[in-house]
Parts: C-alpha cells; sequence; structure tokens
C-alpha cells in the first residue's frame, strides 16, 4: 500500500494546448450547437437523400426549439447563420491544428491509442464494471485513460467532429461545387443536413456525460486539471 | 438535480442573452459579418473559376419543386404581362454596357439554351431538384457589351415585398459569366409558374436560394453595389442582414 502522502501528491496533467483547445471547444461549440438549433428552427424538418422540401416524406418532424436554447435567444436566420458561420471555420482549424499536435508531440499515441492489455474482453468488461459502479481508478492508474474514455474521446476527435465539419461543409453550394464527392460520401445534401444533426445531438450526449463523470469523480480537481493543468491524484480506497 | 436543471437553465440563457447584447456592439458585429469574406475566399480559392454545380439524372427531379418568397407579384404592371401571356414583357439589359438591349420573351426563346438538372438550396434548409431551361447570361452580357470597370450584375424583379421595397439581387462577374448561370424561362419541361417567378429567373448555381432572383425585369452592369437599394446588394441583404455571398 502506498503512503497517504505519495498517493495524493499533486501532478502535471493536461497540457497547455489540451487545456486552451479544450475551453476554446466549450466557447465554439456552445455557439454553434445553439445557433445551429436556430438555423434548424427555419426548416425544423429532416430528410434522407439528395433533397427534401415541406411535400417530401421526412423523418423527423419537430416544433422549433424555444429561446432559452438558440442564439439568438429569438428567431433571426440571418444572425443564427452569422454566428455558425464565424464559429465553425474557427472551430474547424482549430480542430485540424489540435490534432496535427497531439500527434507531433505523441499525446495520441501515448495517452488514447489502445494498448494490446485495453482490448482483452476481460479489460474491457472491468472497464465497463467499473464505470456503472462509478469506481473511480485511484493513484497513478487515474493518469491513463480507461477503454470507454479512450473510445469517446478518439471518437469524438477523429470521427463525430470531422463527420460534423464535413456534414456543415456538404450543405453549402459552392462547397459542392468545389468538392462534389463529399456528396456522394454523405449521400446528398439532405442526408448531409439529417447526419450533422444526429451528430449535434451525439456531441450533446458526450458533453452531458463528460460533465457527469466530472461531477462525479471530484468537479474541484478536475476543474483545476483542465484550467492550471495541475491534477491531485485521487488517494486509494481502504 | 432540479437545481442543477435551474441553474444550467439559467444558465444557457443568461450566457444566451450576453451573445445577444454582443451582438449589438458594431464592432463586433462587423467582426462576425466578416466571416462571409472569410467564406467566398475559401471556396474562390478551392474551386475552379466554372466548376459546376452538381447536375442531376431526371429521376431524381423533386416530385413538387416549392416555391417560396413572393407566390405573385400581383402589381398591375405585372397583372397585364400575365393576361397577355408575356407577349409585352421585356427584359432590359442596361447600365454600365456598350449597347442597351430590350428582349421580348419570344427573342429570348430563339437564343440558344442550356438545360440543367440541378438542386435549388434554400437558406432555411430545403432543397428542392429540378430542369431548368433558359439563356446563359453571359449571351447576353457579351451582346450588351460590358464596359470597363463593371464589377456585378444587378438583378431587378418585378416583385415588391412586404415593406413595398423591390426584390433585386446581385452577383459579381465570377458567376455572371459561369455557365451555369441562366436566365430561365422553363422548369420541368413547362413555362415557369407565377410562383416560380415566371416569365423569367436566374439561376446562379453555386449559391443559395435567395439569390435565384424571379420575375427579371432588367439586368444592369455596375461598378459598384452603393447607390442601388441600401447598397448590401440584394432586398434580403439589405432588409435581414442576409450574406451578399451565399455559397455557404
Amino acid at each position: 500500500m502506498d503512503s497517504v502522502s505519495h498517493s495524493s501528491r499533486t501532478v502535471r496533467r493536461h497540457r497547455l494546448s489540451t487545456r486552451l483547445w479544450h475551453w476554446l471547444n466549450a466557447l465554439l461549440l456552445y455557439i454553434l450547437f445553439t445557433s445551429g438549433l436556430g438555423i434548424f428552427n427555419a426548416h425544423p424538418r429532416l430528410y434522407w437523400g439528395q433533397y427534401g422540401a415541406n411535400f417530401d416524406p421526412a423523418w423527423l418532424v419537430l416544433d422549433r426549439f424555444s429561446g432559452w436554447i438558440t442564439l439568438p435567444s429569438h428567431y433571426n436566420l440571418a444572425m443564427s447563420r452569422h454566428w455558425h458561420l464565424a464559429a465553425a471555420p474557427l472551430f474547424a482549424f482549430a480542430l485540424l491544428g489540435y490534432m496535427i499536435w497531439s500527434l507531433a508531440n505523441r499525446h495520441v499515441q501515448r495517452d488514447l491509442a489502445f494498448t494490446r492489455s485495453d482490448i482483452t474482453p476481460r479489460h474491457i468488461w472491468q472497464d465497463i464494471k467499473d464505470h456503472v459502479r462509478l469506481r473511480f481508478p485511484t493513484g497513478e492508474a487515474a493518469l491513463r485513460y480507461g477503454m470507454l474514455q479512450k473510445v469517446s474521446y478518439i471518437g469524438v476527435i477523429f470521427v463525430a467532429l470531422p463527420v460534423l465539419i464535413l456534414t456543415g461543409l456538404t450543405m453549402s453550394p459552392g462547397m459542392n461545387a468545389a468538392m462534389p464527392w463529399m456528396l456522394d460520401l454523405f449521400g446528398g445534401r439532405q442526408a448531409a443536413r439529417s447526419i450533422h444533426f444526429i451528430m449535434a445531438f451525439a456531441m450533446l450526449a458526450f458533453f452531458l456525460v463528460h460533465i457527469l463523470m466530472v461531477l462525479l469523480s471530484g468537479p474541484f480537481n478536475q476543474l483545476r486539471g483542465i484550467v492550471t493543468g495541475r491534477y491531485r491524484l485521487p488517494k486509494d480506497r481502504p | 438535480m432540479m437545481i442543477g436543471r435551474r441553474a444550467l437553465l439559467l444558465g444557457a440563457t443568461a450566457t444566451l442573452a450576453g451573445c445577444d447584447r454582443l451582438a449589438q456592439n458594431a464592432r463586433f458585429r462587423e467582426a462576425l459579418f466578416s466571416a462571409e469574406n472569410f467564406h467566398k475566399w475559401a471556396q474562390r480559392g478551392l474551386m475552379a473559376r466554372d466548376a459546376l454545380a452538381r447536375e442531376y439524372r431526371p429521376d431524381q427531379i423533386s416530385p413538387f419543386f416549392r416555391a417560396n418568397g413572393t407566390a405573385n407579384p400581383n402589381t398591375p404592371d405585372y397583372k397585364a404581362w400575365w393576361r397577355g401571356g408575356f407577349a409585352d414583357w421585356r427584359l432590359r439589359v442596361d447600365g454600365k454596357v456598350t449597347q442597351n438591349l430590350s428582349l421580348s420573351l419570344s427573342q429570348l426563346r430563339t437564343l440558344p439554351h442550356r438545360e440543367q438538372i440541378t438542386r435549388h438550396d434554400c437558406v432555411e434548409g430545403w432543397s428542392a431538384i429540378g430542369k431548368w431551361r433558359g439563356v446563359p447570361l453571359k449571351t447576353l452580357l457579351d451582346a450588351a457589351g460590358l464596359q470597363p470597370g463593371v464589377r456585378y450584375i444587378v438583378l431587378h424583379c418585378a416583385d415588391t415585398m412586404g415593406n413595398g421595397q423591390p426584390y433585386y439581387e446581385s452577383i459579381d462577374l465570377v458567376d455572371a459569366f459561369h455557365p451555369q448561370t441562366i436566365l430561365a424561362f422553363a422548369l420541368n419541361d413547362r413555362p415557369l409558374s407565377v410562383a416560380n417567378g415566371a416569365p423569367l429567373r436566374l439561376r446562379v448555381e453555386r449559391q443559395l436560394g435567395y439569390k435565384q432572383a424571379k420575375y427579371l425585369t432588367r439586368i444592369e452592369a455596375v461598378e459598384s453595389l452603393s447607390a442601388i437599394g441600401r447598397g448590401k446588394g440584394g432586398y434580403w441583404e439589405d432588409h435581414a442582414g442576409y450574406d451578399w455571398y451565399a455559397g455557404i
């Protein structure tokens, strides 16, 4: 057993690039999600395929999202678009920069890539059980991401966010002329709009679970970690 | 958990209110609106000047092509044109040109056509695919001859909007001379319906629906947009703050 003083020491956890990117994302994803709902409100119907308008069959028909969750808080398509289209390029280039930076400094390979032991059925099962029982790792183990964490972070950084950006671009008639293959990749403009919507809500689900996990695993320590980079290792359970 | 939800709701509302206040600041608005320039620059850089919008197969045409905006101009002039089968309607081409033109619908129909099955994307989010037939705008601009210094082509329309202001739009020369930019008089092999812009509308296929001006009466070549309407290049640009470059 480690001594108490050893297991509660403070370490440098998140590097500056991760912290900056995290808080820039918090701001930009908030703007993108709320202004995106404002844009959606102009035509709250979703279709599959190349075309889709009021007389075509929609797979989802919603009421307008209410003002407390849209940007601006009253219906204004032009302003929602200004917010969305100003935040989107910043977000996209920040993601691209973070991807390159995290591959270059080996953050991805070292902290996010699966190790051989991660992908044994026993290990995966153990990780799921620990999550369900809210038994978070302690001591040095708290510095390593679990299997489920790795899947979520890799999935968000390398799948969900790029798909969100590419489906957003596929809705642009100008980008369609520049890169017609994107229409084929997603199965049409209206399909891209549907996937964009689904991915936005997948990101909302990620955000809610992320917040829940932070709250359950020591919110002050986690918050300090992502603001200052310093993180106190949780003590071993008795 | 109730407190959590209320706090979240309050937090979201307060942040959104903050964003709304920020958006009223003139300099912040300017920065926010300047994203349009980035998108125009990036898209023009990524696409070849004559890169074509996707053209679709006949079996991909929307069963019903939704019309939007003005459904019928209903002005005395327009009603008279409509009653006469648009025989008295003329399209004027003027402004900074070497030769003013005035063309009837039958004259336009005798000019070489282009036919294209393309997708119409409304800024609201819906899309409809239709088959357009019309005269390339380039044909008319070449016939009229642009004077040096011309930068924009303004499309004047017969319809007035709710506030009594006429609809108009404008495009730059890159789009004006694009092979798919046509003045369409037929949709899905039938003459344009009133709701879809009879007798003539613009198709500028790499931009959103509000650029596709309907009920055309006049095409004007200009050096600057500042003297037209409120100077932003289009009705929605002037009155609702829409982007002039509608490629995204």
